[in-house]
Parts: structure tokens; sequence; C-alpha cells
């Protein structure tokens, strides 16, 4: 029985790519222009880094429905935020042109897929820097400092991480080093989790749950998007976000760290800072 | 909720810009599905060696695997075998495989619900066997085929609804976005995809029934 | 070859979600006959009010996707006052999208029933209900049970839409998985595996029913 689906999937995958050529075959124009823009393509032993700069953009994943951070403006169909501006900048510095970027919509499942692929040279969505992920992808320095917290309805009983009891209901979002945190901050929580922010702050309003976790940055988010929920207790851990980049790309992590410190210098960090968040970044 | 805000004509454009994605990925696996399908019924009804039951136990497989993991492996899976597609691409050849895999079977019974005895009589009479088929079989069948097959084309519209995991800016996707703009926007937007995929496939089972009642 | 070791680390997380997914579909399964065959008699009765909610139901939920039906249960009952969990109202969404596709079969073969015998049972002095009970409904069931068997198989697959609202389901857990070990490609294939499991046999036994049905003639 199992020799017989492993054979199965052996078929899936032949009859998959059978078709999948035949497709490739009468609309290979159509794929060109969704697929392979970022550095997968890059000719052996040619840098990432080289690869960007001789096409000339810079392709970054980001979130789409991120408030603050990364949203769609359904009015001018841009993304704006944090993010974004960060990787604008990113792209001034490394191909000369902030214009020259492309932005494609990650979620906290796609990315890290995404970035493999070579579909994105960077992510810049809200990536809490962590020793797993470091086995996965390569980082920057930090460019935002996080702290996770807890969001409730104005008026709720939870005020702290303590108030979490047996039995309260926190909602989360999947592959995110929230859920993680809150296990072990919190184990007597059950721990529901969406497959992104927006889905889980629904569920929140909703009743669906008593409390709703992630970095308190994206929880200004959520507040600015419905003033009837609040931000509560001192951030519980430390969520330092990088920049992601393909494992090995070295030259291209030091060019991002390269802008990344010229931007700080510059004070154009700051002003992007005080843009999205309301405040100078301390420190 | 805040039904005035939410429907304002930005937010609508928006929407109706990914109900034309909705709508453009279904027409192309819609066509490529039933191209597919109807081959690979074709080549199981015929029972030739080898290629039939390979080809069964491809449907089989397909058929009886959740559409959302189908999307996924399009979009995650096929590029450690060599082969990159954006979400658009991805859930296409997902949608073309998996309801290609349905409609063969639709198109195999239909096949198959043909009376023998008229098979028998057509090639004692002189007809070859592929002459049978194209003469004999495939027209009744084909009558029989038509509201199973429009079903299976309303299924796949609402499907392309799970694409929304890889990111498709199509209606789901487009919804979403909107609905994170401000958190009173959920419902509605929810209620207004409904009635974007009602509108549709309502006229689709419509002209589905004017089709039938003409061929039977 | 994907990487066993992850099957053996989270089995117990994937039982789990395979559990909880054969019980959604279950559950599901019996909710929505008995949705479905309320919506067909509807449908085919003579008063013309539940006629009209017959026919709505059924052209309304069959034309929308199971995905929004899911979300709206989830996020809209909650504003009238019931707040259920996602296991619970994704699985009432799955048995109200089901009931649609369950209600066409069921009135699909009421109607194959002659006229002609409901009419005798009629005028023989049952009741119509009675003449639904003993004489049209035992015949139907058999031409209902092949499209039934398959209704099943789709409930299956289809209940992995409860990853999205949290429903706890195969796929949910699936998912916690593949967040752990960052390995999605292989993750994935495993929870294939396990839906294979229960929609194959489930796919062999509805095949071999409609077998013996058609033999019985």
């Amino acid at each position: 029985m199992k020799t017989n689906k492993k054979l199965s999937f052996t078929l899936v995958a032949v009859a998959m790519s059978v078709l999948l050529l035949t497709l490739a075959g009468c609309g290979g124009e159509k794929a060109g222009d969704e697929q392979g823009s970022a550095g997968g393509n890059a000719e052996a032993g040619a840098s990432q880094l080289d690869a960007i700069q001789s096409k000339g953009k810079l392709v970054v994943g980001v979130k789409f429905d991120t408030k603050l951070f990364g949203l769609k403006n359904p009015a001018n169909d841009e993304v704006e935020g944090f993010d974004v501006d960060i990787a604008k900048a990113l792209a001034k510095a490394i191909v000369g042109d902030e214009t020259k970027i492309e932005l494609k919509e990650v979620t906290s499942k796609t990315r890290i897929p995404m970035l493999d692929n070579g579909e994105i040279d960077l992510i810049v969505a809200t990536m809490t820097i962590t020793e797993e992920r470091r086995e996965q992808v390569d980082f920057s320095e930090v460019y935002f400092k996080a702290g996770q917290s807890l969001l409730v309805k104005k008026g709720s009983a939870i005020r702290s991480i303590e108030d979490i009891a047996k039995g309260t209901k926190v909602l989360a979002v999947k592959g995110s080093t929230s859920v993680d945190n809150i296990i072990e901050a919190a184990p007597d929580a059950t721990v529901l989790e969406f497959d992104n922010y927006q889905d889980a702050f629904s569920a929140l309003k909703a009743g669906q749950g008593d409390v709703l976790t992630t970095d308190n940055a994206i929880l200004y988010g959520m507040m600015a998007q419905d003033p009837g929920y609040e931000v509560v207790g001192e951030p519980f851990t430390d969520e330092p976000y990088g920049i992601a980049i393909k494992k090995g790309e070295t030259a291209l992590v030091d060019a991002v760290n390269a802008a990344l410190a010229e931007l700080k210098e510059s004070g154009e960090y700051d002003a992007i800072y005080e843009r999205w968040i309301g405040e100078k970044p301390t420190e | 909720m805040d039904f005035a805000n939410a429907f304002s004509s930005d937010n609508l454009l928006f929407i109706l810009d990914g109900f034309y994605m909705t709508l453009k990925v279904a027409f192309i696996s819609i066509v490529l599905s039933f191209i597919l399908g109807s081959v690979v019924g074709a080549v199981r009804y015929m029972k030739l060696p080898v290629l039939s039951p390979a080809l069964g136990l491809i449907v089989e497989v397909l058929r009886n695997l959740p559409l959302l993991l189908i999307i996924f492996f399009a979009r995650f899976a096929l590029p450690d075998i060599g082969i990159q597609l954006g979400p658009m691409n991805a859930t296409i050849v997902a949608l073309t495989l998996f309801e290609g895999a349905m409609i063969s079977e639709i198109v195999r019974s239909g096949l198959n619900s043909i009376d023998k005895g008229q098979i028998e009589a057509a090639r004692s009479s002189g007809l070859g066997y592929l002459q049978t088929l194209w003469h004999i079989v495939l027209p009744q069948g084909l009558r029989r085929m038509v509201p199973p097959l429009v079903s299976q084309f309303i299924s796949l519209l609402k499907d392309t609804s799970l694409a929304v995991v890889i990111s498709l800016p199509e209606l789901m996707n487009q919804s979403k976005i909107v609905s994170a703009q401000n958190q009173n926007y959920v419902i509605p937007v929810l209620l207004l995809a409904a009635v974007l995929y009602f509108a549709v496939n309502y006229a689709l089972s419509l002209v589905a029934r004017r089709l039938e009642a003409r061929i039977v | 070859m994907p990487d066993f070791s992850i099957l053996t680390e989270y089995f117990d997380v994937y039982l789990e979600g395979f559990l909880n997914t054969i019980y959604a579909s279950v559950l599901a399964l019996l909710g929505s006959f008995a949705l479905g065959t309320v919506l067909a008699v509807f449908r085919i009765s003579s008063v013309k009010p539940l006629q009209w909610l017959g026919t709505v139901y059924v052209e309304f939920i069959r034309n929308i996707p199971l995905l929004l039906v899911v979300y709206l249960f989830y996020l809209s009952l909650p504003t009238i006052g019931i707040t259920l969990n996602g296991f619970v109202s994704g699985t009432i969404g799955l048995t109200v999208y089901t009931a649609a596709f369950i209600a066409e079969a069921i009135r699909a073969g009421i109607l194959s029933v002659s006229k002609g015998q409901s009419e005798a049972a009629l005028s023989s002095g049952l009741t119509y209900v009675q003449t639904m009970r003993y004489v049209v409904l035992p015949q139907a069931i058999k031409i209902v049970i092949p499209p039934l068997s398959n209704q099943f198989i789709n409930l299956v697959k289809n209940s992995s839409v409860l990853s999205v609202i949290a429903g706890l389901d195969l796929m949910y857990f699936g998912d916690r998985v593949a967040s752990k070990t960052y390995a999605t490609f292989d993750t994935y294939i495993f929870i294939a595996v396990f839906y294979l499991a229960l929609t194959l046999p489930l796919s062999y036994a509805a095949l071999r029913l409609e077998r013996r049905l058609a033999k019985q003639g």
C-alpha cells in the first residue's frame, strides 16, 4: 500500500511535468512575465547582487494586508507602509532608483518558499530574526525592533500576559514566531492560528478569541483600523525584524547592511520610522 | 458594519479587478481542463494497455486530494523539479489537473453509458473503431455529459477562490485587502463577493439549462 | 524522497487533525443528509412558499464558493450573538453547503419514481407524508446512494477549508507542522497521504456499492 502511494506520487509528478511542459510550450510568454524575474535565473557563478544590478530591478516580498507595514491601497493600487518605504530606499541604494522595484505579495506561510525559488530577492515583511530561520535564510542587521504584545477589546479583563489563564483563547498567525512565544509564556492558553493578520483580527472582532498576539507594531496598525481595540501590557519578547536574503548570498547581505547603515546615518531611516510609527525610534 | 464606506468607488473597482482575475483564470482553466479531461477520459474508455491504467491511477490520486493541497503543490513543490510558476499559472495548472481529472470521469462514464449493442452493430456494418467512436458513441455521450460538465465548470469557478492561499489577486484576495483597511468592511465585502460569484454561476447554470433543453 | 522523520516526530499532531477531519466529515454528512432531504421534499411539495424556500436555498448555496460560506458563518454569526468555534462553525458551513448538493441528488431520485405510484398510494388512503415515507423514499434511496457517496468524498476533501478559520482539521495541523519544520513540501506530502488514506478507500467502496446497486437493477 505504502509503495503504491509512493508510486502514485511519482506518477503525479511525471504527469504534472508533462502537462506543464506542454503548457509552457504554448504559453511561454505568459509564463515569462510572471516568473523568474528575480535572481533565480542568474547565471551559474554570478552573485545575486550582480544579477539584480545587471537587470536593474529589485524584487521584494512584502505583506499586502498589514496596516503600517505593507497594505495595498485600493484607491491607487500602491502598497504602502514602513516595510515598503525601507524596500524602496534599498532599491535606491542597490539599483540607483527607488522606482526600479517590484513588490510581490507574501504571507508568513509563503515567504520562505518564494525566496528559495528565487522569485524574490529580499523579504521585507515583518520577519523576526530567529536561530531556526537562520538555518533557512540569511538575515540583514536588525531594521526594526518589535516586541510581542497583546491586543484586546477595550474593557477586557486581560491587561497583561499574566492574565492569560487556562482556556483563554489566543489568536495568532501561522508560521510566525508569536505562536511559539505565547505557548512558552502562557502554556495553558488555547492558541488558534490563522493564515494572515487580517483573518486573525476579523476572528478577534467576531469574538472568536479573547486576545490576539503578535508584534506590537502590527497591533498598533490594528488599533488604527479599529479604535475599539487596544494594546495592553509591556512587550514580553524581543522581536528584531531582519531583511531575509537567500542563503549564501553574502554580497547581497553586505549591500543591504551598507544601505541600512547609510539610511540611519542620513536620517532617512528616522523619517520613515516617524512617518509610520508616529514617534522617533528609541536609542 | 459600514456598507457605505466599504463600497466606495475605489474599493468597488479594486474588488471588480479581482473578479476579472477570477473570471480570466476560470475561463482559461475551463478550456484547458475540458481538453485534458476529454483526452484522458477517451483514452481510459478505449482501454489501451499500460496508458489507460496509468492514467487511471493518476486520475484517482488527483480526484481524491483536496484542491487546496494541489494548488499549494503547483506553486511551491514544482520548483523542486525545475518548474517555477507564478500565482496565476500555478492556479491554472492546479485547476486544470484537478478539474481535468474530474472531467475525465464524466467523459468516461458518458461514453460508457452508450449501449454496447450499438457499437457492435456499427462495427459489424463496417465502421472502424475510431469512426464508431466519432459518429456513434461521441454524439450520444456528449448529450449526457452536458449537465455534469456544466456543474463541474461552476465548481471550477468557485474553486478559484482557494487561490487566495497563494496570493493570487482574485476576488477573495482583493476582498481580504479591502477588509484590511477597516474591520467594519469585512462582512459587507464578503457579502458582495458572494453576490458576484452567485451572479456569474447562476447565469452559467441558466445557459446550461437552455442548452440541455435544446439538445435533448 | 520525503523526510520521514517529520512524519514520526509529528505523528500525534497529524493524527489529531486526521481524526478531527473524519469527525467533521461524518457530522457534516449526517447533517447535510437530513437537511438535504428536507430541502428536496420542500422543492417538490405543492406548497408554493416551501418550493420557493427550497429553490432559493439550493440555487444560492450551490453557486457560491464553500470558502465564503465558511467565512460568513464564522464571522457573521457572532454579530447576532452566536459565537461558535472554528471547528463547529466550519462543520456547520460544510453541512449547509453540502446539503444543497444532496438535496438535488435526492430530488432527482424522488422524481425518478413514477408519478403513477405515488398517485396510487395517495388514492389508496395514505397521507402525503406516508406516501413519501413508505413508497417514494425507499425507491429513491437506491438511485441516490451513488451521488451521495461521491458527496461524502467531496466532504472529506472540502473539510480542508476549515484550516482557514482555525478549524483544527488535518490541513490546519499540517500547516502547524510546516511552520515548525520549514520543510513545507515534505510536510504537505504527508498531509496528502493522510487525505488519500481516507478518500481512496472511500472511492473504492463507493464504486463497489454503485456496481452492486446497478446489478440489482
